[in-house]
Formats: structure tokens, C-alpha cells, sequence
């Protein structure tokens, strides 16, 4: 149990209300005081967001808005690439992009939204990070950008088959947009900033609502009877049967991307031989991960029996003798699968689709196969 | 005559005779959440008091079940192994984990009877 001081030294998100209003079980999470489950339960909620539609309170997470100095956005992008691996000018105005913030060594510092607004770039950063990052990009970009900081607002994710159905009785434009569009639509007449996103391998969306209004608009979502509130809980399994990294457990600053199985969201314009390769940190490392592989690789975990393989648990290449190989970061039961799922690092040479394993749980061996991710089909709109 | 002890650790025991059946509390149940995975100990295995005897998996974390007395394991319910969910829907009856035959009598005067584990746990 907390001190009543932590208790007391938790942040609130402008939902905090509504979530003990509707049963939520809470807990200490990144800083704030999260509901980790309502009164349905994990299972319950998975499987929900998984055939209708959950509500997530993502208001944690940080929201930056980065204004060109110049008030030409491309000048913010091109600043941008400064800082991570990816191609910020290839965003076009409306879209949306995953990113990374690396460091000097090729590690992750956060993982992170780029979306671009027209007139200046809109991030979204992790909460536990949001702070080091606000940090990071005034070292780096003040020059070129104004680093807004965007706390009077709330972030509600609607992820789900039924998301879009829901949100399209409240916003119009909700239908015509593909997934990673972003862009200021009105959401219930509220000012909002939405875009076609999530964190759950479903269809859905992000939607920025001003504080004042975020309540409102979670009740008005809540009142149709598709939606049900999600927790913390089912975030997770929902992310990690989708196969995203969780930032802190599967990527730190320790991983690079190409470690992380992350190529895919660095575009070929910023690697070697590309119009504008390198010049992010950690430029020299990661770029030779690329060009000569790296020697370990995150990868997927297929359980051959019923317990669950958690996060810590150490990986071997025989069921008995020798020194571990590797470790699962993330790791628990998928209930849409309804068996257990886990990530973790292996040496490359272990990491073909198939490979058999072995996870060390309670002094037993356990084994497994290296599987394709996402172990749940993504339903995204594109 | 069946008496039922409770552990500090929510553990529940049913005690007939020199036999205890074994489970968690409907009140560990609700703070697991969703039961997963059970893992239960061999037939025949001597635990010690307060030894890991069994396993408990949620979605969220996994949680060890100590043997409240010291003895050894007679019977273990399979079906929890098939139906984990029993342990959310029905803890202190269709849930048992083990029984065991009771070695020492005296350690159940360490044990809380209802009224006390309920304040345990307001």
C-alpha cells in the first residue's frame, strides 16, 4: 500500500472523477492516480474493445505542439529530424507518423506521434517521459521552434471495431479519415484534435479535447451503448497481443530501433545512401545496425502451455543446462488468443519465426516458439 | 464438523478431522482479477507451513498460494486446470486448490476464525 503522502503527490487527469464515479479500481501509474480495471474486469474489457468499442483515458501521456519559429512547418520538421530517425518532412499536412528520440548511443529516449497540423507539428510523448522530452526538445530545437506544452488538455483513445460508428454521430469527418490522419476536427461542437490511431491493434482514434470539456465528452461517448471504459489492464494486453513496445519494458534507452524491430518505421530517406541520411543521435550505431544487422533482435513468444511467461523471465536454447540467451520484456496472457503471449530479446541467430525456445518460470522450463507479430490481426483503416 | 480458518496471506481452510482443504479467499479473488492460470502441487508432496504451494496466475500477476500448515498434499482439484475462472466465480467452495493432511494441530491456533479475517481485511 501507498503512504497517504504519495497517494496525496499523485497527478490527476481531468477524467480522475469519472473514473471513481464508474467503479474504477485505481492505482499509482507514470505519476498519476489510473484506473487499472472497472468492475467488469481485464477479460471483460479486452474482449470488448476487441468486438465494440473501449474508452481509454490516455491523459497522462504528453502533448506537445511544435510552432515554427519561421511559420513555415517544414522548418519545424526539418529541427525535428534533428532529434529522431525518422522522415518528419515526408509527413504531409493531415498525417501522422510513429517516431523514436534516440540518443548517442542508438538507445531510445522515448518513442513518440509526429502528427503534422499545417501551420506546426503536434507530438505525443510518453508521461513518464513527457517531461524529459519537453526537456530534450528546448535543449535542442528553441532555436528553430516554440516547444508548447499542451497540459490544459485531455487525451481520450475510442479503439475498437465499432469506434468509428461512434465517433462518426459526433464528428463528421470521423468516417472519411484513414488510418494516422490527424488533424483540428470538432468532436460533440468541442475543439478537438483527432486522429485515426491507437495503441490496441484495432481500428479507432485519439481525440484531444480541451480539459474543461474532457468529462463531457466522455460521458457523451459512454452514453452509447457500444462503448464501455477500458483500464490500464487491458491497455496492456491489447497492446502486447498487438505486438507495440511498451516503452520502459521493451524499448529503453538501451535498444536501438533496428534491435527493437522497429526498421519499418524508419524511412529510407534518413538511412545510409538516403537524401538525408543520419544526423539524429546515435546516428553512427543505428545506421550500421541497418547496414550490418544487429546481434540480437526483439521478438515474439508463443507459449506451448498454459502459463503465462512474464516480463523478467530469463530465455534459454535447451530445456536444461547452459547460460540464458535472453529475456522477455513483456509478457501475460492474451485473452483474444486466450493463451499465454510474451516479447523478449534473443541473439538474431535465435530469432527465426519458429525457432524453439525455452522461458525459465518458478525453476522450470517452459517451452516456446518465436512467433510473427502481431499475434492478433490488426483491423486498421487504411 | 467443518471449521473454516483463515491465513493472514487469504488463504481459507476448511478443517474436518485431520484434513484441510485448501483455497483463496473470495476477497483475494476480487483483488487478483481475472483468473488465468492455476498451478497446483504434486499429491503426496510434504509442504512446510507457509511454504509456496501453489500458483495462482490473473491477467495481471502471478501470486503464489502458501501451505497454511505443515502436511502432506492428498488430493489436488483438477479442475481448476481446465476452468481457472472457478477461482473468480466461486473462491471459497468449487475452487478448493488442495487438501492436506494436517502434521501439527498446534499450527492452527496461529489461524484467524471468520469475524477476524474480515476485520483483517476491512
Amino acid at each position: 500500500m501507498l503512504a497517504r503522502d504519495d497517494q496525496d503527490s499523485l497527478k490527476k487527469t481531468p477524467l480522475h472523477g469519472l473514473h471513481v464515479s464508474l467503479g474504477g479500481k485505481m492505482v499509482p501509474f507514470a505519476g498519476y492516480d489510473m484506473p487499472v480495471q472497472y468492475p467488469a474486469g481485464v477479460l471483460k474489457e479486452h474482449l470488448h474493445t476487441r468486438s465494440s468499442a473501449g474508452l481509454f483515458d490516455v491523459s497522462h501521456m504528453g502533448q506537445i505542439a511544435l510552432r515554427p519559429k519561421s511559420g513555415k512547418v517544414e522548418d519545424a520538421a526539418r529541427a525535428l529530424e534533428r532529434l529522431v530517425p525518422q522522415d518528419i518532412v515526408a509527413i504531409a499536412p493531415g498525417r501522422q507518423r510513429y517516431a523514436q528520440f534516440t540518443n548517442e548511443n542508438g538507445g531510445i529516449l522515448d518513442d513518440l506521434m509526429v502528427a503534422n497540423f499545417g501551420d506546426h507539428l503536434f507530438l505525443v510523448v510518453n508521461a513518464a517521459c513527457k517531461d524529459a522530452d519537453e526537456a530534450h526538445l528546448r535543449a535542442n530545437l528553441a532555436d528553430d521552434c516554440v516547444i508548447d506544452s499542451l497540459s490544459d488538455r485531455a487525451l481520450i483513445a475510442l479503439q475498437g471495431p465499432k469506434a468509428e460508428s461512434v465517433l462518426a454521430k459526433l464528428c463528421a469527418e470521423a468516417p472519411t479519415m484513414k488510418f494516422m490522419d490527424a488533424g483540428p476536427h470538432k468532436v460533440a461542437g468541442l475543439a478537438c484534435f483527432v486522429s485515426r490511431s491507437g495503441y490496441t491493434g484495432e481500428d479507432g482514434f485519439e481525440i484531444s479535447v480541451p480539459a474543461a470539456d474532457a468529462q463531457r465528452l466522455a460521458k457523451t461517448l459512454l452514453e452509447n451503448p457500444d462503448v464501455m471504459p477500458i483500464g490500464l489492464g487491458a491497455r496492456d494486453s491489447l497492446r502486447l497481443e498487438a505486438g507495440l513496445c511498451l516503452y520502459g519494458h521493451d524499448i529503453d534507452t538501451e535498444t536501438t530501433p533496428v534491435e527493437a524491430a522497429l526498421e519499418w518505421s524508419v524511412q529510407k530517406s534518413r538511412r545510409t545512401g538516403g537524401a538525408r541520411a543520419g544526423g539524429f543521435p546515435g546516428a553512427e550505431k543505428i545506421l550500421a545496425h541497418f547496414d550490418n544487422g544487429a546481434s540480437r533482435r526483439r521478438v515474439g513468444l508463443l507459449a506451448l502451455g498454459r502459463a503465462p511467461v512474464r516480463e523478467g523471465a530469463l530465455l534459454f536454447a535447451n530445456s536444461e543446462g547452459g547460460e540464458a540467451i535472453g529475456k522477455v520484456t513483456s509478457g501475460g496472457f492474451g485473452p483474444s488468443l486466450n493463451a499465454p503471449v510474451a516479447m523478449g530479446y534473443v541473439p538474431t541467430s535465435h530469432s527465426a519465426l519458429g525457432t524453439n525456445l525455452f522461458a525459465e518460470v518458478r525453476g522450470q522450463r517452459l517451452p516456446l516458439t518465436v512467433a510473427a507479430m502481431p499475434f492478433v490481426k490488426n483491423t486498421y483503416k487504411r | 464438523m467443518t471449521t473454516t480458518l483463515y491465513t493472514s496471506d487469504h488463504e481459507w481452510l476448511a478443517i474436518d478431522g485431520d484434513v484441510a482443504t485448501v483455497g483463496i479467499t473470495d476477497y483475494a479473488q476480487s483483488q487478483l482479477g481475472d483468473v488465468v492460470f492455476v498451478e497446483l502441487p504434486k499429491v503426496g508432496r510434504s509442504l512446510k507451513k507457509a511454504e509456496a504451494a501453489a500458483v495462482v496466475e490473473s491477467v495481471k500477476a502471478a501470486s503464489d498460494v502458501y501451505a497454511p500448515v505443515t502436511g502432506e498434499v492428498l488430493e489436488v482439484n483438477d479442475a481448476l486446470i481446465a476452468e481457472p475462472a472457478l477461482v473468480n466465480s466461486d473462491a471459497q467452495s468449487k475452487a478448493w486448490f488442495f487438501k492436506i493432511r494436517i502434521g501439527d494441530k498446534s499450527e492452527l491456533g496461529g489461524l484467524m476464525d471468520e469475524a477476524a479475517y474480515k476485520a483483517h481485511t476491512a
